[in-house]
């Protein structure tokens, strides 16, 4: 690549950016320059470098060096153009949309938050060889602005009345336990969840004290490990509550804590995108569906309906995409109720199995950052209150997050993420101070606020196939539980799919059904 | 013969995974070495590289695994104590008797005696499993000695926050807890010793994923007050955060975000020169 001779472009370049290999080149040139005397100015630059012997002299213009970066640059763009002429390339006369999902995937997944990236992972996991299942995970907002899952307290507890609830969080910590075994890639850093091992402490009045004994019996029978304590004994632990008005408490011992859910989340993704789970950023509009009736006893005509394929729709477009897919599976979080009125669900005769929607409404719960220079230190556990309020520790810093779940008849509007800061001084202020009195002065720092996925009919999740879109399942309806269940919620799916029943954990128990035969399953710790 | 290959297997076994491991696993403890940043070149750009790493991972965890496997034929057999017994010495640890003084060890084989199972009733009070594998899983044989004093955890590379949560059961007994240079205690995992109320001595020097020694020390003692916590001075991170803030004022105006990082990276030079103190 030796060429010389006269070229009078002029540019300015810093020995720096030309590197030693080049600034050997130059030295090579500017003796044979030296003997052609071509430009004056270079010749001076070139005089001084070969008097000087210093290597990083940058005196303004160096004309060969320039010449030679042109035409790499040349030769790297033809590079280029030849490599796309060739056959092998992706280059294409007609311009495609970028961003576009595939147009026939084996199983769909709505929503890309923490479960259904956790879906996507365990039936990835569960199949050989590694192509053989075609899955496609479709999130509304890449920015995850409003996603429930990184908005969330993060905690994770075993104190729960439903034998699957516990069952399902003990399941989810043992994975946490391992997570790198299950979720490492190779090269890629690992893993750290910032677990903080803190366990949850519920305190409960004289009302609710028999409750709280029967769910430590459950707790307990279903391999959870907590402790009851007295007032007496919660003093002694904790000096910094105010035992006024308890009766009873109970206290995670192992297990429990909170962790950063941006981290799981950003696992879950990883993971399943490096075991070829396919992701596709717009929204499901709609779906294509073909129903078949069928004439039964008892219940008459029945129209069975099952989707053949998903309108997904581009951000900012009008442009979108049907996904022929075999399986759809809802996990869209607080807009898992519009998206199974999409297809068709819950229209219908009121009272009548067709008639009933899926009850799964977006909730608006704000969360308070809080800073108490005096307040308690490490060992502050994630509180609960009888009154509903929760506290954790957050950092190591003095700060505090808080929260409470309202009434039923005080919900705030769910339209959109604005902050209520009176909902601080009204509700949640007077009985925080109360049960630690420490934090009588503080001051609000920050706050935000998130949807819970709530379900208005018993705020358990609903898991399983809906009985009249036959290739619709649902994973959705955790009311603020999701986070900590989505690893054992996964590999439950998974095996619902893959092996047409449960095999692990046994959750019939929360199948959708359940909402049609209106029989309750109802959670009495929701915090 | 059969000695020396075993020797050469061991150290065969050795070499890679420490290697592959340091970067695989959880610990942001010191920068890869020359030999692992090559190794993980060679292993971006070959398959076989690839599979040759991952499959000395695999290793490493199939070994990890072997060491904390339940003993439950030995439980069942000769009883709880005799099998906690059998455990700490097959991971090579050591332990004592209560109302003993004589420890039972491994040589450097890893061979031991078999003296213990004539003391099929006596619990263990002191138990040294420093450099072992032992992870949450292991403690399962041990759990059953709830006379339990004095436990040293030094430099063990899988002790973790899921660990010391289960330390809860002997909350009553424990007295002295040293879990100095493991490379996987955070300060979450910390929290989880709230527990071991009646602890008198905890040791918690050299630990690499604490960033603030000092702030944490102090912590600590705030919520095991009767409690001598050791291995961190009130001055580490505090000393390091006002230098870099006289030399960055010096220059220009230094923001918080970056005082922090200069600081963390400086935390770490600053204990090497407390060490050397020492």
């Amino acid at each position: 690549m030796l060429i010389y001779g006269r070229f009078p472009e002029i540019t300015a370049l810093s020995k720096e950016l030309i590197g030693p290999t080049m600034s050997h080149w130059q030295r090579l040139l500017s003796r044979m320059h030296h003997f052609q005397a071509v430009s004056m100015q270079a010749q001076t630059v070139y005089t001084r470098i070969l008097s000087h012997r210093t290597r990083h002299v940058s005196t303004g213009v160096s004309t060969r060096s320039d010449l030679l970066k042109s035409l790499e640059l040349h030769m790297k763009n033809m590079r280029k153009k030849a490599a796309a002429a060739l056959p092998g390339s992706d280059w294409s006369p007609y311009e495609m949309t970028p961003g576009l999902p595939p147009e026939r995937v084996d199983i769909l997944i709505v929503g890309g938050g923490v479960v259904g990236w956790s879906i996507a992972y365990w039936l990835k996991r569960k199949t050989r060889p590694r192509d053989s299942l075609r899955v496609l995970v479709v999130e509304k907002d890449p920015t995850y602005a409003q996603a429930s899952t990184v908005l969330s307290a993060g905690g994770i507890r075993q104190q729960f009345s439903l034998a699957e609830n516990i069952q399902l969080s003990l399941a989810s910590a043992d994975f946490l336990k391992n997570i790198n075994d299950h979720l490492g890639v190779l090269n890629e850093d690992p893993v750290d969840l910032q677990f903080n091992h803190s366990g949850y402490l519920f305190v409960a009045s004289e009302k609710g004290a028999h409750v709280m004994e029967a769910n430590y019996q459950t707790q307990r029978y279903a391999g959870a490990k907590v402790k009851l304590l007295s007032p007496t004994q919660l003093k002694v632990m904790f000096p910094w509550i105010n035992t006024d008005g308890v009766a009873l408490a109970s206290y995670g011992l192992e297990n429990e804590g909170w962790f950063d859910p941006w981290t799981l989340l950003y696992a879950f993704r990883r993971k399943a995108l490096s075991m070829g789970v396919e992701q596709c950023f717009g929204e499901v509009t709609g779906f294509n569906h073909r129903v078949h009736s069928v004439e039964n006893k008892e219940m008459g005509r029945l129209h069975i309906k099952r989707i053949t394929h998903a309108n997904v729709q581009m951000p900012n477009s009008i442009e979108f995409q049907p996904v022929e897919c075999t399986v759809v599976i809802n996990a869209a979080g607080a807009n898992s109720g519009k998206v199974a009125e999409m297809v068709g669900i819950g229209y219908g005769p009121q009272g009548m199995v067709k008639g009933t929607p899926i009850p799964v409404e977006p909730r608006k719960r704000y969360i308070y950052v809080v800073h108490c220079p005096h307040g308690p230190g490490m060992d502050t556990p994630f509180l609960v209150d009888y009154s509903g309020v929760y506290l954790r520790r957050e950092g190591l810093g003095g700060n505090y997050i808080t929260g409470l779940s309202p009434d039923e008849v005080e919900e705030p509007n769910s339209t959109n993420l604005d902050v209520d800061h009176d909902f601080f001084h009204e509700k949640i202020w007077a009985n925080l101070a109360h049960r630690v009195p420490a934090f009588e002065c503080l001051k609000v720092t920050s706050a935000w606020a998130g949807f819970y996925d709530y379900n208005t009919f018993d705020q358990n999740g609903l898991l399983g196939i809906h009985h009249q879109v036959r290739n619709m399942y649902f994973a959705t309806g955790f009311s603020g539980h999701g986070l900590q269940q989505s690893p054992a919620i996964g590999r439950a799916m998974a095996e619902l799919i893959l092996d047409g029943s449960y095999q692990t954990l046994n959750l019939s128990a929360l199948d959708v059904k359940r909402i049609f035969y209106e029989e309750p399953l109802l959670e009495k710790n929701i915090v | 013969m059969a000695a020396s290959l075993k020797m050469t297997w061991g150290s065969c076994q050795r070499m890679p995974w420490l290697v592959a491991r340091r970067y695989l696993s959880a610990t942001p403890a010191s920068p890869p070495t020359i030999m692992s940043r090559f190794l993980l070149r060679l292993s971006q750009q070959f398959y076989d590289v690839e599979q040759f790493v991952t499959w000395s991972s695999t290793l490493r965890d199939r070994l990890v695994r072997r060491r904390n496997l339940f003993y439950g034929y030995a439980q069942q057999n000769y009883g709880d104590n005799i099998a906690a017994a059998y455990y700490i010495l097959s991971v090579k640890g050591s332990f004592r008797f209560a109302g003993q003084t004589e420890w039972f060890r491994t040589n450097a084989r890893g061979r031991f005696s078999y003296e213990f199972m004539s003391f099929p009733d006596s619990m263990i009070e002191d138990i040294d499993l420093s450099g072992t594998l032992i992870n949450h899983n292991g403690l399962n044989n041990i759990v059953s000695q709830l006379q339990l004093r004095r436990l040293t955890l030094r430099g063990c590379p899988e002790v973790d926050g899921w660990f010391l949560t289960r330390l809860h059961v002997f909350s009553d007994t424990l007295e002295e807890l040293d879990i100095s240079h493991c490379p996987r205690v955070t300060v979450g995992a910390l929290c989880a010793l709230q527990h071991l109320r009646k602890l008198r001595h905890l040791d918690i020097s050299g630990l690499p994923s604490v960033n603030n020694p000092g702030l944490v020390r102090i912590l600590v003692e705030e919520m095991l007050p009767h409690c001598l916590v050791t291995g961190a001075e009130y001055s580490q991170g505090l000393e390091d955060n006002m230098q870099t803030n006289i030399e960055q004022t010096s220059i220009n105006h230094p923001t918080a975000s970056e005082a922090r990082p200069r600081s963390e990276q400086s935390g770490l030079s600053s204990t090497e020169r407390q060490g050397q103190m020492q």
